[in-house]
């Protein structure tokens, strides 16, 4: 029977009366008595050196307060990166200064130069218009190998190249793989683009900064994902403000994908000039500006070369990678292609030796970051493409070369030769039960309905793991990371019994206040609707990592998990004083505390009054109140894995692909949600058609942007993308957090493109067209077209 | 300055706006209905539709002197005066139909006008009628659900544990 409330019940999600009826609480929705607005000059050029940057004029005109540049933020710091990178020869990457607005030289279009501070938005933007700007075009370097040429144009003068680091892993392993390569009985290899993405949550970024001179404290407003990381980041290294005096706020988030992780520069800039003016500074982005601001995604060209025995059994992987960094280093930027990527390179697979190495480079180019699923995606794609590959040109079944190489489910605890030990998980299960999901035993005879229409049909299998609820902090700490990952919770219990839960997770569509609830009253045996899950202030929850990674639940949820474990202990004295017993003989079911073996109950609302007006308690022993927090940090990252398969018909003559069918058939340990974890597939699914069939990035050998809009960046629409059959019920439980969870936040963006293009290949091989090893994304009709016809 | 007025959602609003000023920014700023939201500039997301004199506007491409005397819901006339949610909202909310929530407002005022004009649309009809409006969450997958289900046909249930 589906559970109607608590762990596991779709509980229908609370937030959603106050986004249908447009009384949500957005950061553009906030306005300050005495606001004033911000834009933001931008570079119009990739690479250039300004000659001339002359304010004067601007500054006179109507309504202008201040017009910044960086000679107005000599004593702040950059923006700060907050992973280093140490490259396979044991040295720190190459870390540029990334300034609040440009130093000289400008080094992508994009690149903010100067802030004009003005009573109204148009006079702000006009008096943009009216600064004096003389910049130099430099040559733009804009194509990842060129970039790494011997003498080729510098992104920044003052490093040695334009290479960030080079990085191998596991390097010790570097000369097993080469040689079990060489002695491998097939090698199957494949180049393929892991295309550029623009993540575009569809609120765009605002910041509204706000001083109060009266308490000398600072106020940041902010679209974050994590709005103490905020506070941390532009707090310690670029203002110097400490934490007692900065608060960061982030409402409601209207989506982030990971771009709303970072530190922006406009974030520090509205802050700081917020003193300077004496006002509230408000700073909205257009998306026109989003395309050339927020971080983008993926960008990743690699080789990967997979080796087996004669049995067919994996015997070792190797990839090349380049990976884009754009200009600048963004907040997780460089963990992104190594650690988040090469540990996933053993796939599910029982392969032996995995030997990655990452070049990253700089370009003139926005910076690129996490987004949904950030490497994991990049590493699943090239493995499972390569895997398909593999199948075809040793002749047998795609579903049976997994199945023979995958770990069995016995096989776990797993330790994989990329350093992470897989606690659970049954890759045999879910691959099966995806299959069942779309009748693989009949798919032949769909195929000949489709060709008797004239569509060559096809069907594209792909098996992802993830490594999620991010992460063990001395782990992260030895690998570069410079912050913690784990994440707290502040339960507190009211005198009448309601809970408020103050999270350090920040919910932007995840709908935490509904599924977090369901966790703490089905724990005490409550109503949904005593709990209050509040979130995105850092004056409410102690310290937060924030919302990225798939973390929320198994990382924040299993810090609230234990605040409301200290909770009920403490209550459980109350109740043992109240009832006259042992504490070990009290109970605690459906919200009543009960002494076993006898008809002795107390409420739960009885107890928590007691606690506040403590007239008959324990204060000899027991403080008065009910308030806990702690802070998790988890023992090993959880690792959801799931099949995912597309089928699709393909239009020889014109190229077009029409999805027919996606299935994800998932296994995400415990589920809080349905409803809510099925969403999450539906969108991760969504972007990952995207990104398969729609989506790409293109900048011209100027580095000038051109898909810098809806017009011209493909968003998957409505009719883009079909129905998804989705499934979770292959459960192997997280051994290492209390809810035995694993996160489903970015699965469906990580299985959904390697099973689309395996499809689309697959019926261009059924359709006779062999010569078609590889497609690049986006698989849109010119590609698939010019695939078939140029033999 | 130009002095306009207009009924939004059944009360008349006076106000000064320049010439240039679009009609989502006077519901915005000028009214304080921050419900209906800017997600782009190329009139493309949707987000910011509304309806005028009984037709689906996206309202970041109208200028609000063009509104002057005319009739206009936001999402905030949509549900009931005591609160009650419309058909539409009430499927949303049944059917998981939102996640952000920053597109929901335009949804919601293109999905009720689609029912309006096509109360029985097939899902074909619903996911063309959407073209309009982006959403970056849910894949559609609900939105559709939840459109079919507000124009009374029949709908597979929300996800429940096994």
């Amino acid at each position: 029977m589906p559970k109607d409330s608590g762990i596991g019940a779709s509980s229908k999600r609370r937030e959603d009366v106050r986004f249908l009826t447009g009384v949500g609480n957005y950061t553009d929705d906030i306005n300050m008595h005495g606001q004033t607005y911000a834009y933001f000059l931008r570079s119009e050029v990739a690479h250039g050196k300004i000659n001339n940057l002359d304010i004067a004029d601007a500054s006179a005109m109507p309504g202008v307060l201040k017009i910044f540049t960086a000679d107005d933020l000599t004593a702040a710091g950059g923006v700060p990166c907050g992973w280093q990178v140490t490259d396979r020869f044991g040295n720190p990457m190459q870390e540029p200064k990334h300034p609040i607005l440009a130093e000289g030289k400008v080094r992508h279009v994009g690149d903010p130069i100067a802030c004009v501070v003005a009573e109204t938005l148009e006079q702000a933007r006009d008096a943009a218009e009216a600064i004096e700007l003389d910049i130099e075009e430099l040559e733009a370097v804009i194509d990842m190998k060129a970039a790494l040429n011997d003498g080729a144009t510098k992104v920044h003068d003052d490093l040695d190249n334009n290479l960030c680091y080079d990085w191998g892993f596991v390097e010790e392993n570097r000369d097993a793989v080469d040689e079990a390569i060489k002695n491998a009985h097939h090698v199957t290899t494949l180049e393929l683009t892991n295309n550029r993405l623009v993540p575009n949550p569809m609120e765009p970024r605002v910041a509204i900064g706000d001083y109060s001179r009266g308490k000398d404290e600072y106020t940041l407003y902010t679209t974050s994902q994590n709005p103490h990381v905020i506070r941390l980041l532009m707090g310690a290294f670029v203002l110097s403000i400490p934490e007692h005096k900065l608060r960061v706020v982030a409402p409601d988030v209207g989506g982030g994908f990971g771009s709303k992780i970072y530190h922006y520069a406009e974030e520090a800039m509205v802050t700081f000039a917020s003193k300077v003016v004496n006002r509230p500074v408000k700073w909205t982005c257009s998306r026109s500006e989003a395309f050339v601001s927020d971080a983008h995604g993926r960008d990743h060209v690699t080789k990967i070369e997979l080796a087996m025995d004669e049995n067919h059994m994996f015997t070792a992987v190797r990839t090349e990678t380049y990976a884009n960094m754009g200009a600048y280093l963004s907040t997780f930027a460089p963990s992104i292609p190594t650690w988040l990527h090469g540990t996933l390179m053993a796939g599910n697979y029982k392969t032996p030796l995995v030997y990655v190495n990452v070049k990253a480079v700089f370009t003139n180019t926005v910076p690129v970051d996490a987004y949904r699923g950030a490497g994991r995606p990049e590493a699943t794609y090239q493995l499972e493409r390569v895997v398909d590959k593999a199948a075809r040109e040793l002749g047998v079944d795609p579903a049976e070369l997994r199945r023979k190489n995958f770990i069995k489910p016995e096989e776990f605890p797993y330790q994989t030769p990329v350093a992470v030990v897989y606690d659970t998980g049954n890759y045999h299960a879910t691959l099966d039960k995806g299959l069942e999901m779309v009748d693989y035993a009949n798919f032949d005879k769909r195929v000949a309905e489709s060709k008797a229409r004239g569509k060559l049909r096809g069907l594209g299998i792909a098996h992802f793991i993830e490594a999620c609820g991010i992460a063990p902090s001395n782990l992260v700490g030895q690998l570069g990371a410079r912050a913690g990952l784990y994440e707290s919770a502040t339960v507190r219990v009211n005198a009448t019994g309601g809970l408020v839960v103050m999270t350090g997770s920040h919910s932007h569509g995840q709908g935490h206040e509904t599924s977090f609830a369901q966790v703490v009253a089905d724990m005490i045996g409550i109503d949904e609707n005593m709990v209050e899950i509040v979130h995105g202030d850092t004056n409410n929850a102690p310290m937060g990592m924030g919302t990225y990674g798939s973390r929320s639940i198994a990382v924040g949820g299993s810090a609230m998990v234990r605040a409301t474990e200290k909770i009920i202990a403490k209550a459980k004295k109350v109740a043992s004083h109240l009832l006259e017993a042992s504490e070990g003989d009290i109970e605690l079911k459906d919200g009543a505390f009960s002494v076993a073996g006898t008809d002795k109950s107390i409420t739960w609302g009885e107890v928590c009054l007691a606690a506040y007006v403590p007239h008959n308690y324990p204060l000899e022993d027991l403080e008065p109140g009910l308030e806990e927090t702690a802070f998790y940090d988890p023992s090993n990252f959880t690792y959801p894995s799931g099949a995912y398969i597309c089928e699709v018909e393909v239009d020889e003559e014109t190229g077009k692909v029409d999805i027919l069918g996606f299935t994800a058939a998932d296994d995400f340990g415990n589920v809080i949600n349905p409803m809510i974890v099925e969403g999450q597939v539906h969108g991760g699914v969504a972007q990952g058609i995207g990104q398969a069939m729609l989506e790409n990035t293109v900048y011209d050998e100027n580095g000038q942007l051109l898909t810098g809009s809806y017009m011209d960046y493909a968003m998957p629409r409505a009719a883009d993308v079909p129905n998804f059959s989705v499934d979770h019920s292959c459960v192997t439980p997280c051994t290492h957090n209390p809810l035995g969870v694993k996160g489903c936040g970015e699965a469906g963006a990580i299985g959904s493109p390697p099973a689309v293009v395996n499809a689309v290949i697959d019926a261009l091989h059924r359709g006779g067209h062999t010569h078609v090893e590889h497609i690049d994304m986006p698989v849109s009709p010119a590609r698939v077209w010019a695939a078939i016809n140029n033999k | 300055m130009t002095k306009i007025t207009m009924t939004v959602n059944g009360k008349s609003y006076s106000g000064e706006v320049e010439g240039r000023t679009l009609l989502v920014n006077f519901l915005r700023e000028t009214l304080s209905l921050t419900g209906t939201h800017v997600g782009c500039d190329t009139s493309q997301c949707g987000a910011c539709t509304v309806h005028v004199n009984g037709q689906n506007v996206k309202s970041c491409t109208m200028f609000a002197i063009e509104a002057d005397g005319a009739d206009v819901t936001t999402v905030e006339g949509i549900a009931a005066p005591d609160g009650t949610l419309s058909t539409v909202q009430q499927a949303f909310q049944d059917y998981h139909g939102l996640q952000c929530g920053f597109c929901t407002p335009g949804m919601i005022m293109t999905a009720t006008k689609l029912l309006e004009n096509n109360p029985k649309p097939t899902e074909h009809e619903v996911r063309e009628y959407l073209e309009g409006n982006i959403c970056r969450c849910t894949g559609y997958h609900n939105i559709v659900k939840a459109i079919m289900a507000a124009s009374g046909q029949e709908v597979t249930p929300v996800a429940a544990a096994e």
